[in-house]
């Protein structure tokens, strides 16, 4: 079953710690499982641009489509067992303990 | 409806069929569940066989094994319900449960009796009305979901009981059964006893709901009544299949604490309550009216839950510590007798292990009758500070309660009026107007 990790921001969570990042090692036991569908990071949402189209006309807004303080940094979709695979390798995610990840189980059509 | 003279009376095949249905009914429908995957389902199938039962059973007798009647009859209205879905996924799963339950519909069809335990190849206990009761208490779950779940699914309440004791309409209700439902199946929540390295944390989850479902029998939140019997032992029930159906388990202590801990407080049951309905505190109570053989019982218990803790060399866990807790006051000749300080230490213990506010009020007010109010009344201004309990209504009570104890009723009058306006029950607001009653008696 296939999950997409949203990794969140989250200005209430305990500040980075950069020695404490092990994504690597994080990745390397994705890459291990074979459950890796792809992901990364993203830029931050001064880069990002909205886009509407509204009757035939399509307007662009600069930022993201909501203002909150906390934002997308990055993705991973996984291929896993089963919802408590996808919370164990959410919850070793460095992001869990400097952010948040909301895990989404992915809804196929038919 | 005509019986036969030698057939059974309508009163007898109800009296059967109940008790079929209160010994089988969690098995058969926890077995459908993992065959079939529907939960919905799964329980209408089995509330049709338990119709068919009753509208068959007067004319053409009691069937010899009427649990191994009542698992076929429902198996064949799950297959008849997936042949006439009969998608591409309704077929897979209507071939399943075609063969595996054929396959072990020799003699006994419901999996191992009692008493015997089989382990996955995990060393889980290997039984579908544990996998049911795991996954009714998933953490993804919200907590009332997972309280409403095990109510409905494991406990067989209906939606109306359900939806009562939340105190919600039965619209709500059935609302937040098919969204919990529905999380399971789209959410990809197994249906199995977790493995070895989730079973402890998990373990504690699904004892924590059973513990909610006790607890709300007992004190039934806004409601008039402060006891709901069936509720309460409901819960002690299920704690009790939970324990057998975990023998051998390293998780075992902990569920033998908490059976433990539910029979010392179910043996006040009688004792807590007076003729017109109102609370009696521990210390009133005639322990005449203790449920002797519940608080024997609940020693028992926990004399092999600590048995089992040692074999196993683990921790000793915050269900076995609130047992040991209760046992201390159950088995006290009087409630001057009880070993207070001993109470305390146990509770400062249970605070390292599951740090609480109300756990550390707990010890303030132990202390307090160990050593005296002011002593407590010093402890107390020091949970205070964390303002975490400012709107419990026991925290005023028990700072009042002080007050009183050490005489200083003027002082004691506005924590009582304070804990009557957050209480939640009617026969604890109707106590502490008693209190406050006396308070402005006495001063």
């Amino acid at each position: 079953m296939e999950y997409l990790l949203f990794i969140v921001s989250d200005p209430a969570a305990p500040p980075y710690v950069p020695e404490e990042d092990n994504i690597e090692e994080w990745v390397a036991d994705l890459e291990s499982r074979g459950v890796a569908r792809g992901g990364n990071r993203l830029r931050p949402v001064s880069d990002a641009t909205t886009v509407t189209v509204r009757d035939g006309k399509t307007i662009l807004t600069d930022g993201p489509f909501t203002e909150t303080k906390e934002w997308i940094a990055g993705f991973d979709l996984i291929d896993v067992e089963n919802l408590d695979e996808a919370i164990e390798i959410a919850a070793k995610h460095p992001m869990a303990r400097f952010g948040r990840v909301e895990v989404r189980p992915v809804w196929p059509f038919e | 409806m005509t019986a036969s003279d030698s057939g059974p009376t309508a009163t007898e095949v109800n009296l059967v069929l109940a008790s079929v249905v209160a010994s089988e009914r969690l098995r058969i429908v926890s077995t459908l569940i993992r065959y079939c995957g529907d939960w919905d389902l799964s329980e209408d199938c089995f509330q049709d066989a338990v119709a068919r039962a009753l509208a068959v059973w007067p004319t053409r007798g009691v069937p010899d094994n009427p649990g191994a009647w009542l698992t076929t009859v429902s198996k064949n209205r799950v297959i008849d319900a997936l042949r006439r879905a009969s998608t591409e996924l309704t077929t897979f799963r209507r071939y399943a449960v075609e063969t595996e339950i054929d396959g072990s519909a020799d003699g006994n069809s419901e999996g191992s009796p009692m008493g015997e335990r089989s382990l996955t190849a995990d060393g889980a206990p290997d039984d579908d009305r544990l996998r049911l009761i795991f996954t009714c208490c998933h953490p993804a779950l919200a907590m009332d979901a997972r309280v409403a779940l095990t109510l409905r699914t494991v406990i067989g309440l209906s939606v109306q009981e359900t939806a009562h004791v939340f105190l919600v309409s039965e619209q709500t209700m059935q609302k937040r059964l098919v969204r919990a439902r529905s999380k399971i199946r789209d959410a990809g929540i197994p249906y199995r006893v977790p493995p070895a390295g989730l079973l402890p944390e998990r373990t504690s989850g699904v004892l924590a709901v059973l513990y909610l479902l006790f607890t709300e029998g007992y004190s039934s939140g806004s409601g008039a009544e402060l006891v709901r019997a069936p509720l309460v032992e409901e819960a002690i029930r299920l704690t009790r299949l939970v324990a057998a159906m975990m023998h051998g388990s390293e998780q075992l202590p902990e569920v033998l604490g908490l059976l433990a801990l539910e029979l010392f407080q179910h043996s006040r049951a009688d004792a807590r309550i007076d003729t017109a309905g109102d609370l009696i505190i521990l210390e009133e109570q005639d322990r005449q009216l203790w449920n002797k053989g519940a608080i024997s019982e609940g020693m028992g218990v926990l004399a092999s839950a600590e048995a089992e803790r040692l074999r196993h060399g683990g921790a000793v866990g915050s269900d076995q510590l609130q047992a040991q807790i209760a046992a201390h006051h159950a088995t006290a000749p009087t409630a001057a007798a009880t070993d207070f300080s001993r109470i305390a230490d146990l509770y400062a213990r249970l605070a390292r292990i599951a740090p609480s506010p109300v756990i550390d009020l707990n010890r303030a007010i132990a202390v307090a009758f160990a050593e005296g109010p002011d002593t407590g009344l010093k402890l107390l201004d020091t949970l205070d500070g964390g303002r975490h309990l400012a709107e419990y209504h026991l925290l005023h009570a028990a700072r009042a309660d002080l007050l009183r104890r050490s005489g200083r009723f003027a002082d004691a009058l506005p924590h009582y009026v304070r804990a009557l306006e957050l209480a939640p029950s009617d026969p604890e607001r109707r106590f502490l107007q008693r209190r406050i009653a006396e308070m402005r008696r006495s001063h």
